[in-house]
């Protein structure tokens, strides 16, 4: 059984926390996505007629979530990419190998302060959300919104999808020599949960409570998985020594 | 054996360890010894393998061969974080996180180590290196020189056994590199054990008990002044008022001296060779009393003295002349 310094992880992200509350660019860029994620859901419901057949509210409830859904699927993908490629990069990187930190420490740090603020971002979108529904869609909308499996989706999905994108752009990071191929890379990476949810969005796939469940199910496995080969990948000496292996 | 335990009287017994990177060769059957409080100077020329033997015994970087001990460990993968706890590398790029402050550069890395009183440790750490009062700057703000010395303030935390140093003057100016300097000499009187490795010869004259000379394999070890002493032959150089008459037969009959060679109208190169009389300090009165004797105006004996510089030159040029 592997054992974890917990300290040593908590150090990691109060570091890495502050180092990106540091940087007003990615602050900026992380400000401003979800304000543009969540304007098109809000157009896509208020203008909604209500005397409309409950399928077609259904369906673009289904897409509005779905929009929504790109939040924690991009936002940590850029950043979690960063991870190891950008220590190398800013040169910090060897003076951290050298500590005692184990290498699933490193990047469990890394990968929990990536998912900290996608998950405020990405809850805080949903709120705005919600409560703007509540407040002002026609009740009828407003109703069909609240269905349980509608709020059930983005509260279960927002944090195994963050974790798919933050573990894919780590795993890419330990391996790239490149901060904008990892992170070109690690966008792509973030993309095949968000297909399989627009396949279901769009009725290709049907979906049900059964379907969502185990697709968590199986999705939280993928990122429990994703932890060990991420850190199976990261090999000090390549890292250190760069291509003369 | 666990493989945990201190072995022996040394911090590194360094045994025929050898790197390959596929076909190139880092460094080749490389060993030495270096005794607890040591200052040990690792010199050669760039790419002659210094910072990847230092990567190598600080854990970064697997052997292809040869063994090691290091701060009492065997140098193993098992073995990796022990070690890794006991010993600190200064890497010649300092690597700090330039929007943090200085104090936040060393938390971090005390939360690394698990420091049982951080925030002590640290302030140590930083009135060792003289700041104390910068610790809520950050590290983007400090000058080349300061950052140095925050990075020697960070290698300090873990009280380690033995701090590897890889280049810690480099791209410094002369008063900084001086304040670096002072700080490892007051390592030094401090016990720490330090393996240094420097491309300023005269830096490594001053601050280490030994330096080891290294181009890919070990081309020398010892003392400066015994390096000096295996390389050259000891000489006086003599000037007198005018000429000698007759100077094989004046120059070889003096004591101690092995051989002459004119260096001017009035100058001479004595070669002191006889082990007796070994030090030119030793055969200089004699000289002199014979040259009076013999009825010359002497005007001055003075020791050839050869600098690390010359042993290390020397040492690569023969390298450079074998490669041809």
């Amino acid at each position: 059984m592997m054992s974890i310094s917990w300290r040593r992880v908590r150090t990691m992200v109060r570091k890495e926390l502050r180092d990106l509350r540091r940087n007003r660019f990615i602050l900026g860029t992380m400000a401003v996505a979800p304000v543009v994620f969540v304007a098109m859901p809000m157009v896509q419901i208020f203008t909604f007629n209500a005397a409309s057949p409950s399928r077609g509210l259904s369906a673009r409830i289904g897409l509005s979530l779905l929009y929504m859904l790109i939040i924690p699927s991009t936002i940590p993908s850029a950043l979690a990419a960063y991870a190891i490629v950008g220590e190398r990069d800013q040169g910090t990187l060897e003076a951290l190998l050298i500590t005692p930190i184990r290498r699933e420490e490193l990047l469990l740090g890394k990968a929990l302060a990536v998912l900290l603020p996608t998950l405020v971002i990405a809850y805080a979108v949903f709120g705005v959300f919600f409560t703007a529904v509540a407040i002002f869609a026609a009740p009828a909308v407003a109703s069909a919104v609240f269905e349980t499996s509608h709020v059930l989706v983005p509260l279960l999905f927002t944090p195994l999808l963050a974790g798919w994108s933050i573990w894919a752009g780590i795993a890419i990071s330990t391996r790239s020599s490149d901060v904008r191929v990892a992170q070109q890379l690690a966008t792509f990476a973030s993309l095949p949960p968000l297909v399989l949810a627009a396949l279901m969005s769009f009725g290709v796939i049907k979906p049900s409570v059964g379907l969502a469940l185990g697709l968590a199910a199986a999705l939280l496995a993928i990122d429990v998985q994703g932890w060990r080969l991420a850190a199976a990948g990261l090999d000090r000496e390549r890292l250190i020594a760069g291509g003369r292996r | 054996m666990t493989g945990t335990e201190p072995i022996g009287a040394h911090a590194l017994v360094v045994e025929h360890l050898t790197k390959r990177f596929g076909p190139r060769v880092a460094f080749d059957d490389v060993s030495f010894t270096v005794g607890y409080g040591e200052v040990f100077g690792f010199l050669g020329p760039n790419g002659a393998g210094k910072t990847t033997t230092v990567r190598t015994l600080g854990t970064l970087i697997a052997p292809t061969s040869g063994t090691a001990i290091v701060a009492g460990l065997p140098l193993t993968p098992a073995n990796g974080e022990a070690i890794r706890r006991k010993i600190s590398i200064m890497p010649e790029v300092p690597g700090l996180y330039t929007r943090l402050t200085v104090a936040e550069n060393l938390e971090l890395v005390a939360g690394l180590y698990e420091l049982a009183d951080p925030a002590q440790r640290i302030a140590e750490a930083l009135t060792a290196v003289s700041l104390a009062d910068r610790a809520d700057d950050t590290c983007g703000s400090l000058s080349k020189g300061l950052r140095q010395r925050v990075a020697i303030a960070r290698a300090l935390l873990n009280e380690p056994t033995v701090l590897f140093l890889d280049e810690p003057t480099a791209g410094l100016d002369p008063v900084a590199a001086r304040e670096v300097h002072e700080l490892i000499d007051d390592l030094r009187g401090r016990g720490v054990t330090i393996f240094l490795t420097t491309h300023r010869l005269e830096e490594a004259e001053r601050l280490c008990d030994r330096v080891a000379i290294l181009n890919t394999t070990l081309r020398m070890i010892g003392r400066p002044q015994e390096l000096r002493a295996q390389l050259f032959s000891q000489t006086l150089a003599v000037r007198l008022r005018a000429p000698l008459a007759e100077p094989d037969r004046t120059l070889a009959d003096l004591p101690a001296v092995d051989g002459w060679q004119a260096t001017g109208d009035a100058g001479y190169q004595l070669t002191v060779s006889d082990p007796d009389v070994a030090a030119p300090g030793v055969a200089a009165p004699g000289v002199a009393r014979a040259l009076v004797a013999a009825g010359a105006d002497v005007l001055s004996i003075a020791e050839s003295r050869h600098s690390l510089e010359d042993v290390y030159l020397e040492l690569v040029d023969e390298d450079v002349e074998g490669q041809r």
